[in-house]
């Protein structure tokens, strides 16, 4: 006897929890080849308001976590993506239309990645800090902090690699993430929350919406609570409408990149969403 | 504004009652009260709940949210300048905004009464001529615990100092305990306290600490309770016991309400108070009292919310509304 398959329902990801998109609206995601894979649900602005307020209640737990500890803990979602690696295989492979081999390479690049992110927690305010020279007695340090809430459009044409070079340079500094997947390739990233659900992330710090940037990006680049906005992903939106809105909150920016090399790991996307503290102190009590 | 007279309040519970307001005959009357139907009350909340809103009417409620709110403050850090700051939002909720109406009322202990009367000023008065009056907490607030003689001198104190209105808690225990008596008499007697030498009195609103009293049909006997013995307005909580306000209970105190009306013809205000956080909710709230009594109700006098991190959600939604996009707690004050 067949059994009947059982499909996955896709959700979005908001405040640790599962919700349906409050439209009650999903979308189709085909294959490469036009088969239909899932139904996704369709973020509407109301979802990017509750993410916005999930994130913004996560900032304070997660950067006043120690450094090590968040290393530790973004460590351990590679090391959970390890072992679910056969699941991300299958579905990149279908949903991009790749070899196994290719997909494997991908989920690889993807866990290198935080492997790499992870690493840095407890040794980039070292590189990015400083003990600056000043002209009396005084200790003057600077420290980089976290900006807060920070709303990322991710790389439209990769599943994972590119989703996870988008969050995790964020997260590595302490910020708290709403980021808007691949329109095309939503469904990694969905599989990817669930890794994050079951690791020690707290909740609320990654906020994962599926649907269309288009739609999304203009309500999270005006929203007063976003403290910086991430456009890696944006090129094919109206990205300068999106970073006047974004200026009338003074959010920093980082501009839409292309191609294979989009956001290849590097320091400067750990920086970017950083504000630098500096404090005076004495050198002595005498 | 001040409350109604004493001697007509206490011949109409007679009439009503049909004896004097001892244990007995209370028991009788009270105990005669049809018994709430709990399944259909709490789907005739949730159906009032499921109203959309939006643009226009959405604006008018938020406008009216803030003008119906107790702004509250009931720590025992309370201090001096808390109580001026409290007065400071009540009179001024978004300084961006011109537009935002003023609140109803600040509510504070009685002994921060000075300050609030001090700090508002000239603006301290009647909220249905758009100014602001002062609440005070009496009768051994939150507890209720304590002899009669402290609860009037608490009350008299808070009246003498300028309180414009009185929230008093019932005795639930002895409510639970069935001393109907007690607490009739106990709330008669506070409400004479309310009296000022002039002849004028503070408003009186009866506590019933919904969640201590546990059954809807302890609350519609409790509402019942409290109007005949002389309460201007029902509120559900004092905001220290959890459930505290909750739809299908405001729905059934504001049916008691509409029932004394239509028996009557006097109007007696509610006041849901505690857990109320959300503008969304609050518009409920508005849902219902319109649905319920009418619109009539939704003034100062008749209607209020206590509250203190409600009118943050409501002043973030007023700037969402006007300047298109989302705001965020930046841009209120820290309370």
């Amino acid at each position: 006897m067949s059994r009947l398959a059982v499909p996955k329902t896709y959700k979005l990801f908001i405040g640790g929890a599962f919700p349906r998109s409050e439209s009650g609206r999903t979308y189709e995601v085909r294959s490469a080849d036009g088969a239909f894979l899932a139904n996704a649900a369709k973020a509407s602005r109301k979802d990017a308001r509750d993410a916005v307020v999930a994130a913004r209640g996560a900032v304070a737990g997660w950067a006043g976590a120690t450094a090590y500890n968040r290393g530790q803990v973004l460590y351990r979602i590679a090391e959970l993506l390890e072992g679910r690696r056969a699941q991300f295989v299958a579905e990149i492979e279908e949903a991009e239309g790749l070899t196994r081999a290719q997909a494997g390479a991908q989920v690889d690049e993807a866990i290198d990645r935080w492997v790499w992110y992870a690493g840095w927690a407890d040794k980039f305010a070292q590189v990015a800090g400083n003990a600056n020279p000043v002209a009396g007695p005084y200790f003057n340090i600077s420290v980089p902090e976290p900006t807060g809430v920070v709303a990322i459009v991710a790389p439209q044409d990769s599943s994972l690699v590119g989703f996870v070079s988008a969050i995790a340079p964020a997260l590595v500094a302490g910020n708290a993430v709403v980021v808007v997947a691949s329109e095309r390739f939503p469904l990694s990233a969905i599989s990817l929350a669930e890794v994050l659900a079951t690791s020690d992330v707290p909740k609320g710090v990654v906020n994962v919406l599926t649907g269309a940037p288009a739609e999304i990006a203009p309500w999270l680049a005006s929203h007063a609570d976003v403290s910086a906005l991430d456009l890696v992903g944006a090129g094919d939106l109206d990205w300068v409408d999106l970073e006047i809105a974004a200026a009338d909150t003074l959010k920093r920016v980082l501009r839409p990149e292309q191609g294979p090399d989009a956001a290849a790991p590097a320091l400067d996307r750990i920086a970017a969403f950083t504000e630098t503290k500096t404090v005076w102190h004495t050198k002595s009590l005498r | 504004m001040s409350g109604t007279s004493l001697v007509t309040a206490r011949e109409r519970a007679l009439a009503v009652l049909g004896g004097e307001p001892d244990d007995a005959t209370l028991r009788r009357y009270l105990h005669g009260i049809a018994g709430v139907d709990a399944v259909g009350l709490e789907q005739r909340a949730a159906g009032l709940g499921t109203r959309s809103i939006k643009t226009s009417s959405k604006k008018w409620a938020l406008d009216r949210i803030i003008s119906l709110v107790d702004l509250t403050t009931l720590e025992g850090a309370d201090t001096p300048g808390k109580v001026r700051s409290l007065v400071a939002k009540a009179m001024n909720p978004d300084p961006a905004d011109a537009t935002t109406p003023r609140v109803a009322a600040v509510c504070v202990y009685g002994d921060m009464v000075p300050y609030a009367v001090d700090a508002l000023g000239s603006v301290h008065g009647d909220p249905d001529d758009g100014l602001i009056s002062v609440a005070a907490v009496a009768t051994a607030f939150p507890s209720g615990r304590s002899s009669l003689e402290i609860k009037l001198a608490d009350t008299a104190e808070a009246v003498a100092n300028g309180a414009d209105e009185i929230d008093m808690v019932i005795d639930r225990g002895a409510f639970l305990a069935g001393r109907y008596g007690l607490v009739f008499d106990q709330i008669a007697a506070v409400k004479e306290a309310c009296r000022r030498p002039d002849g004028t009195s503070a408003s009186l609103k009866v506590i019933l600490e919904t969640g201590e009293l546990v059954t809807y049909d302890n609350v519609r006997r409790a509402s019942w309770l409290s109007i005949l013995a002389g309460g201007d307005f029902i509120k559900t909580s004092t905001g220290k016991v959890q459930p505290a306000a909750t739809l299908p209970v405001t729905l059934l105190m504001l049916e008691v309400v509409r029932d004394w009306h239509l028996m009557t013809g006097q109007r007696i205000g509610v006041k849901p108070a505690g857990g109320i956080r959300a503008s969304k909710d609050a518009i409920k709230y508005l849902v219902t009292v319109a649905e319920t009594v009418g619109e009539e109700w939704l003034q100062p006098h008749l209607f209020r919310f206590g509250a203190s991190s409600l009118l943050n959600d409501v002043l973030l939604q007023r700037q969402k509304m006007a300047s298109g996009h989302y705001s965020g707690a930046d841009y209120v004050t820290i309370d």
